[in-house]
């Protein structure tokens, strides 16, 4: 990770509406080709800050730059350098899918040929053919948002900004679309914001989690479920005469609670400890001192969704 | 320039699109004959067409709030608005589209009543002159009320409110000059210079009158310039 170049350099942004402070001293980074996955309940700021990223408005404090360009004191060349799918889709209901998409290569300065080729090629990445002179009225929710992917890359910009792009769309869609993000990252950086978990596992490589406009977690989904489950939880599979094995991990100092499942011979422990120590070579020297099988050590991760509320929790609290 | 034309573009071509285009151009159409008709049926007739133009301020008092009041309240309304203000567009440039295309709008609305002007050279000889001037001065009447429309469309998400403010405005820019009947002898200078309608006349009779066209020029600026602000003022709310 030597030299790896920042396309998104966020500073201490700050974002007040009146007293009310949207976003405070969020900073975060985003690599070159990475997808960033931004998380968040309703209200924590995440549409706050990619509309200042996209300088659809200033912040009120602190610096973002987007490829190198200040959002505010070179906002059309940080904006030249973005694709941006606001949490609406903007679409002009009256025009047709080509004639939007023209128009939209237009005011983004590309010239004819590249428009004509690009267009036809984004056609085809969102799988609009059939409907490349419907109105984009008369198309369903799942196919507007395809045309609200398909202007955002149209310009193959550095930068692709997603504001919670699988709502309201059906399953199947919601599948495909994250397809095509997935396959958006490495040529393009993509900050994809959501409040759907799986959703972050499944495409993110990074997450930054923020509550109540401020960050309270950057990390990779994986490291970040491992970080803070610790070994916390640990499930072993033991061969032995459960009684005993059940006193034996009792008695090691450190362990909360154990409980089992299978059998008398072949069980499966789940051991819960209270501090953040780690126990699992406690536990394995135990087991093998007591001359029995060890079968399985493993720490259970926390899913994303007990981090999530885990996180957001503590900072209520 | 390329980002003006391709916004004036767009605007005109969803403006045709539609058939709030066929029907203005029917109406007032058919009013201006009615009145142009009814000019040239009196004693004395006159071959001019200041038998139209002058009603056609009033009708266009109401009118030009129509043709823009979709402008920009519908780019809110639609969240059209935050693609273009965070595309590589300056906020003058997308005013100054959404300008032209109300021009050209405007400029359609007119052209049927050429027909008139053919007629009035048909049956009697009149003087090109004023027709010239005429239609000079309606045409910058026009985009001055254009320009409070353009402008009421930015400040409201939604087209019926945009329109009424604008013909508020409009009406009481165009009745203003009556109230120099009541107002101090100081003040009639003033309410006369204000009213939108009162700098028409001269161009009417044909008359270029540099301080009418200045008025208009001057007017017309200042509500584009006040509009690219109440733009801008949306990335500051």
């Amino acid at each position: 990770m030597i030299n790896q170049e920042i396309s998104i350099d966020v500073k201490n942004l700050t974002k007040f509406y009146g007293d009310y402070p949207a976003i405070e001293n969020l900073s975060f980074t985003v690599n070159k080709g990475e997808i960033l996955g931004f998380l968040g309940p309703n209200g924590a700021g995440k549409t706050t800050t990619m509309r200042i990223l996209t300088g659809f408005m200033p912040p009120s404090g602190g610096t973002a730059k987007i490829a190198g360009f200040d959002v505010v004191s070179e906002s059309l060349e940080a904006r030249r350098q973005i694709g941006y799918l606001p949490e609406t889709v903007p679409l002009y209901l009256d025009m047709t899918v080509e004639d939007y998409l023209d128009f939209l290569g237009k005011i983004r300065g590309m010239n004819r040929n590249w428009r004509q080729k690009r267009i036809s090629d984004v056609i085809g990445i969102c799988r609009l053919e059939e409907y490349q002179s419907s109105h984009i009225g008369k198309l369903s929710k799942g196919f507007r948002q395809r045309v609200g992917i398909a202007q955002a890359i149209l310009h193959e910009p550095k930068v692709l900004i997603l504001d919670e792009p699988t709502i309201g769309i059906d399953p199947i869609q919601v599948v495909e679309t994250r397809n095509l993000i997935r396959n958006l990252g490495g040529e393009h950086t993509v900050l994809l914001s959501t409040h759907i978990l799986p959703e972050v596992s499944t495409v993110c490589e990074r997450v930054v989690i923020i509550h109540e406009g401020q960050v309270v977690a950057i990390d990779k989904p994986q490291i970040l479920s491992e970080r803070l489950s610790g070994a916390e939880r640990i499930e072993v599979d033991i061969r032995g005469p459960a009684p005993e094995v059940m006193s034996a991990l009792r008695d090691i100092p450190g362990i909360r609670e154990v409980s089992r499942t299978g059998d008398s011979d072949l069980s499966t422990y789940y051991i819960e400890s209270s501090g953040g120590e780690d126990l699992r070579e406690k536990i394995a020297n135990k087991i093998l001192d007591r001359g029995w099988g060890l079968q399985r050590l493993q720490p259970i991760l926390m899913t994303l969704e007990e981090i999530f509320l885990s996180l957001t929790y503590r900072e209520q609290s | 320039m390329r980002n003006t034309t391709a916004i004036a573009w767009k605007e005109i071509k969803t403006y045709f699109a539609s058939p709030m285009a066929y029907i203005i151009i029917a109406v007032y159409a058919g009013l201006a004959a009615y009145y142009f008709v009814s000019s040239i049926s009196g004693v004395l007739p006159e071959a001019s067409i200041r038998g139209f133009l002058i009603p056609s301020t009033l009708i266009f008092t109401l009118f030009a709030p129509v043709l823009t009041m979709r402008l920009l309240a519908e780019e809110q309304k639609l969240g059209t608005l935050e693609l273009l203000m965070t595309a590589p567009l300056l906020d003058y440039e997308i005013v100054l589209g959404k300008f032209i295309a109300a021009i050209a709008t405007l400029i359609s609305t007119l052209v049927p009543t050429f027909y008139l002007v053919l007629l009035l050279f048909w049956f009697g000889s009149p003087d090109i002159g004023p027709i010239i001037t005429g239609y000079f001065g309606f045409l910058l009447f026009g985009v001055a009320s254009l320009s409070v429309g353009l402008f009421a469309s930015s400040l409201s998400q939604n087209q019926i409110v945009s329109a009424v403010i604008a013909m508020g405005i409009l009406l009481l820019l165009s009745i203003i000059d009556m109230a120099a009947d009541y107002v101090g002898s100081g003040f009639v200078e003033i309410v006369l210079q204000m009213s939108l309608t009162h700098h028409f006349e001269d161009f009417s009779r044909g008359v270029i009158d540099t301080h009418d066209l200045v008025y208009y020029l001057i007017f017309t600026s200042f509500l584009l310039f006040i509009t690219v602000r109440s733009l801008e003022s949306r990335r500051w709310r």
